[in-house]
């Protein structure tokens, strides 16, 4: 594998995408969704134009070829994560349907009233609710593990949660509003010591390191294509094979069963069970595209740009005055959540547009974090490897812009 | 000017750092909770009408320069002003932002054209018509409203 360490590689990689090399964009909002390589695009474009076909039911060449295709991207995305097998790579819209699907299913037939589930005070929203309705169809009990000030979960504070009452630890790898890197591996121990099943929300750890589902020993693992250089609405639900074919199915229809008569319908095993319909099979032809670009650039590089991307933005932000950044636990993704001093971060968001930059405002979709922080609203700025020191030094201009504006 | 500057006027800035208005009053006829959960904007508006004038009014709560700048320049407009002339500069506004500007009545607005500028960013112009939302939710009685 070709080894990328120079400024050179980094332009080269900006070629990659040819959207960086539109005139002025600084694209800064990468936890939101990243951009695309021009080979995920060209793969979608050759499949829908020379090799469209539908999966799993035609018996004419493009079908198969199709069937082939799809079904070896499910072989990309088992290697990506290092999964025993293929079935237990399930292909859903994405994250949060990978959640609701685990939620309705799992949490459905395996949960009664009294039981716990387990979150930490950083989830998403899609890891919150789904969990909240699941408790309230089962009678079911909410723990959340609460932030320190950093922005990170005390082990200690986990223990004291789990007990033998608790049935599944649901919790993010990475926080999209902190970037916080949460201990999955503790987790996962300290979780399987009281017998409970764990689901890791990997939405934002995939594209910073690397994930081995067998180390880490979850039950669940779950993360989108486009926050990974893919296409939108494909997302993968890693399970653990014989507990995923004992999870009654979460939708029902074609391609999902064995038999079926007007009295009764046996289901296919995993993946078949959980994918009803027609997929999204051009945008799974297209993430495993996408799988197959970055373990080209490799993690061993990503991770070195992007810590690099992190020291030398926080070391910048530290000296500006007015300005605090939110979230500075010891472990942290490429994400700069931060406020400035009398400036709301809409006008943060406005204001970082007029220069160029793409930078998120908002709550993140993490509302109970922004509370924990006392704070309604952070602006954020969330790295990939593709960005530049120039780029932060464009970020820096523009805070110092918008606080002679507004400050 | 250059578009940033067209929405954050001199004006809009003022209003901002020093917002008109911004408490609540004693004895409020009329009360309502406007919020913009997209942005996290949150006003509550308290009225009083008296013989059918708003005699008294304030506003509280946070948010972006757009949406508390409007807030502060909507109690000076409308204080002292009968309910349906308060609702008439309300429609004007919200013309303004939303419609054909052609369609706007801007002998009713004075200094509000100041918002002009925030048409030019269409996802902040539910920042600028909060404040006329809840503002109109407060004068029907009722409780909250949402621009989402």
């Amino acid at each position: 594998m070709t080894v990328l360490n120079s400024s050179n590689d980094l332009d080269r990689i900006r070629r990659d995408f040819p959207v960086l090399s539109q005139n002025g964009l600084v694209y800064l909002d990468n936890a939101a969704t990243t951009q695309k390589p021009r080979c995920v695009a060209d793969r979608l474009y050759k499949f829908y134009t020379e090799e469209y076909g539908t999966i799993h039911r035609g018996v004419y060449q493009l079908s198969q070829q199709a069937t082939d295709f799809y079904e070896s991207s499910r072989e990309t995305v088992r290697g990506f994560l290092n999964a025993r097998s293929i079935s237990e790579v399930i292909f859903t819209k994405g994250t949060t349907e990978a959640i609701n699907l685990v939620a309705n299913s799992f949490g459905r037939a395996f949960l009664k009233a009294g039981d716990e589930i387990i979150i930490s005070g950083m989830e998403h929203h899609a890891n919150i609710v789904p969990w909240q309705q699941v408790c309230e169809a089962t009678g079911a009990l909410l723990r959340v593990v609460p932030l320190q000030d950093d922005g990170a979960i005390l082990m200690s504070d986990f223990q004291k949660l789990l007990s033998d009452r608790t049935k599944l630890v649901s919790m993010v790898h990475v926080s999209n509003a902190l970037g916080t890197v949460n201990p999955v591996s503790e987790i996962v121990k300290l979780a399987h010591g009281v017998g409970a099943k764990v689901l890791i929300d990997g939405a934002q750890a995939v594209s910073h390191v690397p994930v081995d589902v067998q180390a880490l020993d979850c039950d669940f693992y779950v993360f989108s294509s486009h926050k990974l250089y893919g296409p939108t609405g494909v997302g993968v639900l890693y399970g653990k094979e014989d507990f995923l074919n004992r999870m009654p199915p979460y939708q029902t229809g074609g391609d999902m069963i064995e038999s079926v008569t007007f009295e009764k319908t046996t289901f296919a095993k995993a993946p078949a069970r959980f994918e009803a319909g027609t997929p999204a099979i051009a945008e799974v032809i297209g993430f495993a595209e996408a799988i197959r670009y970055v373990q080209t650039i490799g993690f061993d590089y990503i991770q070195k740009q992007e810590s690099l991307l992190l020291a030398y933005a926080t070391a910048q932000f530290e000296k500006l005055s007015g300005v605090t950044i939110i979230g500075t636990a010891s472990e942290k993704a490429s994400v700069l959540s931060f406020s400035i001093e009398g400036v709301h971060p809409h006008d943060i968001g406005t204001v970082m547009d007029d220069l160029g930059i793409a930078i998120r405002a908002g709550h993140h979709c993490a509302q109970p974090v922004m509370k924990r922080f006392g704070v309604a609203a952070t602006a954020r700025a969330s790295f990939a490897f593709y960005n530049t020191t120039e780029e932060i030094d464009m970020l820096v201009m523009g805070v110092k812009r918008c606080q002679e504006l507004l400050a | 000017m250059s578009r940033l500057e067209q929405l954050y006027q001199d004006m809009i800035l003022e209003h901002n750092k020093h917002p008109r208005h911004f408490e609540s009053i004693e004895s409020p006829t009329h009360t309502a909770f406007g919020k913009n959960p997209l942005c996290g904007d949150e006003y509550h508006l308290s009225v009083e009408i008296k013989d059918n004038v708003v005699f008294l009014i304030g506003f509280q709560g946070s948010g972006c320069a757009i949406s508390k700048s409007s807030a502060s320049m909507m109690t000076e407009l409308v204080l002292g002003k009968s309910v349906q002339e308060a609702l008439q500069i309300k429609e004007a506004f919200l013309t303004l932002l939303m419609q054909d500007e052609a369609g706007t009545d801007r002998s009713l607005l004075g200094k509000l054209m100041v918002f002009e500028g925030v048409k030019k960013y269409p996802v902040r112009v539910k920042c600028a018509t909060l404040i006329w939302r809840t503002l109109e939710a407060a004068l029907e009685g009722v409780v909250e409203v949402s621009t989402e």
